[in-house]
C-alpha cells in the first residue's frame, strides 16, 4: 500500500478536525480498509484512527429503551455485550472469523456500506438510528446504494441506537470464501409492524422487503412470506445468479421468521 | 515518523515505522520475530494471528501504529523460557496437528485465544473459531484432535482419517 501519515485523537473533536485534511480518512478496525489500500483501490493521504477515542465505544442502553453502540465498538464486543438484543448479538457474532471480529467496528461497517455485509441488514432491518458527530439519521435515510451512505466527507459514526424488537432473527447464506452474505435477511417484530431488511441480494446495496413487511405484520408465519421478489436488480456473480438470490431472500426470510416466532 | 512502543512476548520493543507499516511487518523485519508467517496477506488465512491485548488478530491488518502501547504475544512468547512446549504446543506435536508448518503459528495462536475464552470448547467450536485458519495441507483433523486434547478431552476414540 501507498505510505500515509497516521494519526490517533483521543477526542472526536480532533478526529473531526484531522479529518478536515486534503485526503484524510477515518480509520475504524480497518478490516476492510487496509486490504483495500493493500490493493491500492484506496490512497488516502492521512488516516485518522478512531480507536483511541473512548467516549465513542461500549455499549448501553437508552432512556428509551434502545441499546445504544458506541461507533468504534467492536463486533466481539458486540456480541459479548448486546444481550438486551440478542438477534443483534448473535449477528455481530457470525460476521467474518474471530480475528475479525476483535477489530472490525460497527461505525466501520456501517460506513462502509458494503452490499454483503451483515450490519446493514441489522440497522435496517431494526429501523437503527445512526448517530454522528453532526446529526442523527434515520437508517431508511442513511444506506443510499452500494458502498453509499448519507455520510458528509469527514462525518465521524458515534453511536448507533437499535430499538429492541419483540423478535428478531438474522439469517445468513454464507458465501464460503469470504464469510460476507452471500445473501442475508434480517427480520424484526416491533409492536407497530415487522421489519424486513436484505443484504447480499441488490445492486443497490441493503434494501427493505415491503411486501414481505406487510404480510408478515399481518401474520407473523413462516407460511405468510410472500413469494420471492423479482430477480431484476439482484447481483449476479459466479456465487450465485440474480434469481438464485432472489429465492434465497424468500427462503431465508422464512428461516427468519421460523426462528424468530 | 511515528514511533512505535510496546511489550512483545513480555519484553518492550519499539521502533521507528512508517504509517502504512503492518504490525506483521514490524515483528518480522524490525524484531526479527519471524514466527509469525505472512500467509495470505488478504486477511483470509490467519497464518499471521498474534495476540494484542489478549485478542487474537490478523497481524497482517493491523498497522504497527496501531499496537503502539499494546501487549502483544507471539507464537515465540508460548514455549517457556528453557524451551518446555506450551500444553497447546505439546499437544501439537502428539497429535500430528502440523504437516508442513506454515499455519501453525496462527492455529496455535487461535487455539490459544479461544481456550482462554472457553476452557472446554467442543469439537464443533474448536472447528467454528477456527475459521479464519486456513491449512493448505487440509490438516485440520489432526488440528482440531490437538486442541481436544490441549483441552483435556479424551481424543484417544478420535481416529486419525
Amino acid at each position: 500500500m501507498y505510505n500515509f501519515e497516521f494519526e490517533k485523537p483521543s477526542t472526536i473533536a480532533d478526529a473531526v478536525a484531522a479529518l478536515q485534511g486534503d485526503e484524510a480518512q477515518a480509520l475504524g478496525g480497518g478490516q476492510t480498509l487496509l486490504p483495500t489500500m493493500k490493493q491500492r483501490l484506496a490512497s488516502p493521504a492521512t488516516l485518522v484512527s478512531l480507536s483511541g477515542i473512548s467516549e465513542i465505544k461500549g455499549i448501553c442502553t437508552g432512556d428509551d429503551g434502545a441499546l445504544c453502540i458506541g461507533g468504534a465498538t467492536t463486533h466481539a464486543e458486540v456480541a459479548a455485550g448486546a444481550g438486551a438484543y440478542p438477534a443483534l448479538a448473535d449477528t455481530a457474532a457470525h460476521i467474518g472469523d474471530p480475528a475479525v471480529r476483535n477489530r472490525g467496528t460497527i461505525g466501520g461497517s456501517l460506513a462502509n456500506n458494503d452490499p454483503s455485509a451483515c450490519y446493514p441488514a441489522a440497522a435496517l432491518g431494526s429501523g437503527a438510528t445512526i448517530v454522528t458527530n453532526a446529526r442523527s439519521i434515520a437508517a431508511d435515510d442513511y444506506f443510499q446504494g452500494m458502498f453509499d451512505t448519507a455520510l458528509d466527507e469527514g462525518e465521524i459514526i458515534t453511536e448507533v441506537r437499535f430499538p429492541v424488537p419483540e423478535k428478531a432473527n438474522y439469517q445468513k447464506f454464507v458465501q464460503p470464501a469470504s464469510r460476507f452474505a452471500l445473501v442475508g435477511v434480517f427480520v424484526a417484530k416491533y409492536a407497530d409492524g415487522v421489519r424486513v431488511a436484505v443484504t447480499g441480494a441488490s445492486e443497490n446495496g441493503v434494501f427493505r422487503w415491503t411486501e414481505a413487511e406487510a404480510a408478515l405484520s399481518a401474520n407473523f408465519d413462516a407460511s405468510a412470506v410472500p413469494d420471492a421478489p423479482a430477480a431484476d436488480g439482484m447481483i449476479a456473480d459466479l456465487h450465485g445468479s440474480s434469481a438464485y438470490r432472489a429465492h434465497l431472500i424468500k427462503v431465508l426470510t422464512a428461516r427468519a421468521v421460523e426462528a424468530a416466532a | 515518523m511515528p514511533n512505535v512502543s510496546m511489550t512483545v512476548n513480555g519484553k518492550a520493543a519499539s521502533g521507528e515505522v512508517e504509517g502504512r507499516t503492518l504490525l506483521v511487518g514490524f515483528l518480522r523485519d524490525q524484531l526479527g520475530l519471524t514466527g509469525t508467517h505472512v500467509g495470505c496477506d488478504t486477511s483470509q488465512c490467519g497464518a499471521c494471528v498474534v495476540h494484542v491485548d489478549g485478542k487474537a488478530v490478523k497481524a497482517c491488518t493491523m498497522l504497527a501504529a496501531e499496537a503502539d502501547g499494546a501487549d502483544v504475544k507471539t507464537i515465540e512468547g508460548m514455549a517457556a523460557p528453557d524451551g518446555t512446549l506450551s500444553t497447546i504446543q505439546q499437544a501439537f506435536q502428539d497429535h500430528h496437528g502440523l504437516q508442513c508448518g506454515f499455519c501453525t503459528p496462527g492455529m496455535v495462536m487461535s487455539a490459544a485465544a479461544l481456550l482462554a475464552e472457553n476452557a472446554s470448547p467442543s469439537e464443533q467450536e474448536i472447528r467454528e473459531y477456527l475459521e479464519g485458519n486456513i491449512c493448505r495441507c487440509t490438516g485440520y483433523h489432526n488440528i482440531v484432535k490437538a486442541i481436544m486434547a490441549a483441552a483435556g478431552h479424551d481424543v484417544s476414540a478420535i481416529a486419525a482419517e
